[in-house]
């Protein structure tokens, strides 16, 4: 297995940020997925959300979110996770799967062609057009003094 | 509890609460209001049931209000009811709003804001004028929102930055200490400004806009400007153990608000600005602009200021904020107090007698 942690965190990212409807879009176009076994859950909970006083000062209790995590195991043993705001089970089970076939030297690859990256595509034009939107608000105030 | 348990009417119970489902559905010639439309097309106020009900899922606030019939306090109240049916499984590292992904970000204090003014989707500067075209039967989709290339993502920095680095305001540090949490234990007095802050973000939006606004007329004043309010999505990260690294469990819509107050000075520091915080789920404005009012108002003890005004009484606000508490004890005056209220009774009439006729007679 040859990945590094950060590779990891942003499949993981990727994989949190997409929406059931686009996973599966994905999934069903890319080879079956091996059978799995789940070591725990899918199973719905809670995560304390924190702020930050003055957004850098002493942290606090924000409110909560529901998270939704599950963890399989494939046949040779690699172990996947996952942890997704929502209540989503059967988003959760896909997305562990997959972070154990992307640990894998052998399936990464495909996997990464056949989900990774479009979904990261598409949350980049996502990101993309809120930007632009955002642009098209921008706003030059004026002071009177400076109008004179 | 002030009052006794009493027993029977079930019937009468049961047919009241079908009496209520039949309202709550309306005409059954109209179309029902699904869940995903409440989510979708009543944003604002699924926004309002998460801050309250302090739970971040859309599609359960979706419900509650549905449910709720669009009582937002009963929406905000189930929301916190189903959420001690859920396991905690830990807490999140704190939001970092520097890295939001901004749709709206504005000073009212430097106009010339590096990165710039945006104004996002805002009812500012319109007229409040009703809009009879969403009253159609037809309703025409909007035009599109107007795109422009924007610029690469990045940290914004901050307003009160700017201020701190000058020396005219005090920086805020992270003593690192665990906070309190209010869903586990009761507050404790004098609180910490993270007990305020989390029992602020939690509160009822009218009444920390009313008290807001009671320092702005004079009850505790302080002068404010907003500073920065942005607006946008941020990572909620969380470190499960069972990893022992961090990930990215999804990204939630957040409002952020620090105001700038003035203040004196005192003996001990020469004059500078003060500031006051708020941070809502969702696109509650008003109620981060609002707690961002109340939070400054709460320093009053620690800057030496004179707690005169409802608002600096830290007791006063943080017992009162919190509408599924206060509806729960006023609205509890509904049910059964005849035990309760039987002794008021004999207790009143023995003075009477005791008292004499006299008092009797006297009476119109």
């Amino acid at each position: 297995m040859s990945f590094s942690v950060s590779e990891r965190q942003r499949w993981m990212a990727v994989l949190a940020r997409a929406s059931l409807d686009e996973l599966r879009t994905c999934l069903d176009a890319a080879s079956p997925l091996p059978p799995h076994r789940r070591l725990r859950g899918p199973e719905t909970g809670l995560i304390m959300l924190r702020g930050q006083a003055a957004a850098v000062g002493d942290r606090f209790n924000l409110a909560e979110i529901t998270v939704t995590r599950c963890a399989v195991s494939l046949e040779g043993g690699t172990v996947g996770h996952a942890y997704l705001s929502g209540r989503d089970a059967a988003r959760a089970e896909l997305a562990a799967i997959l972070d154990a076939l992307l640990q894998d030297d052998a399936t990464k690859p495909a996997w990464m062609a056949a989900v990774i990256e479009p979904l990261a595509a598409i949350q980049a034009e996502n990101e993309a057009r809120q930007r632009r939107k955002a642009a098209a608000t921008k706003v030059q105030f004026m002071t009177m003094a400076t109008t004179r | 509890m002030a009052y006794v348990a009493v027993k029977g009417g079930e019937a009468a119970i049961a047919n009241a609460h079908g009496w209520m489902a039949e309202r709550r559905r309306g005409d059954p010639e109209v179309p029902a209001l699904s869940t995903r439309q409440v989510e979708e097309q009543l944003g604002l106020a699924v926004d309002r049931v998460m801050a309250e009900g302090a739970c971040h899922d859309r599609g359960l606030a979706a419900l509650a209000i549905k449910q709720a019939q669009g009582d937002l306090i009963e929406a905000a109240f189930l929301l916190r009811a189903y959420r001690t049916t859920l396991p905690r499984f830990g807490h999140a590292a704190p939001l970092d709003t520097g890295a939001m992904r901004v749709q709206r970000r504005i000073s009212a204090v430097f106009k010339d804001l590096p990165g710039g003014q945006l104004l996002g989707p805002t009812l500012d500067y319109t007229h409040r004028l009703l809009d009879f075209a969403l009253a159609a039967e037809k309703e025409a989709p909007p035009e599109p929102a107007a795109e422009i290339p924007g610029d690469a993502a990045g940290r914004l920095p901050r307003v009160a930055d700017f201020l701190v680095r000058e020396g005219l305001m005090r920086r805020e540090a992270d003593s690192g200490q665990e906070p309190p949490d209010l869903t586990r234990d009761p507050p404790d007095f004098p609180a910490s400004r993270a007990a305020r802050l989390q029992n602020l973000a939690r509160g009822d939006e009218g009444f920390l806009l009313s008290l807001g606004y009671s320092t702005q007329r004079g009850y505790g004043n302080n002068h404010p400007f907003v500073g920065e309010i942005r607006q946008g999505k941020v990572a909620v990260r969380f470190t499960p153990p069972e990893l022992g690294f961090e990930i990215e469990i999804g990204a939630i819509t957040v409002t952020e608000c620090e105001m700038v107050n003035q203040f004196q000075g005192s003996k001990s520091e020469p004059a500078q600005f003060t500031s006051g915080y708020g941070l809502v789920l969702g696109r509650g404005e008003r109620k981060a602009m609002s707690m961002a009012l109340v939070d400054r108002a709460l320093k009053a003890g620690e800057l030496g200021e004179d707690r005169t005004a409802p608002a600096q009484d830290e007791e006063f606000v943080l017992m009162h904020s919190d509408n599924i508490e206060a509806t729960g004890f006023v609205e509890h005056l509904k049910l059964p107090h005849y035990v309760d209220f039987q002794s008021e009774l004999e207790v009143i009439r023995r003075m009477r007698s005791t008292a004499g006729t006299s008092a009797t007679g006297s009476e119109a």
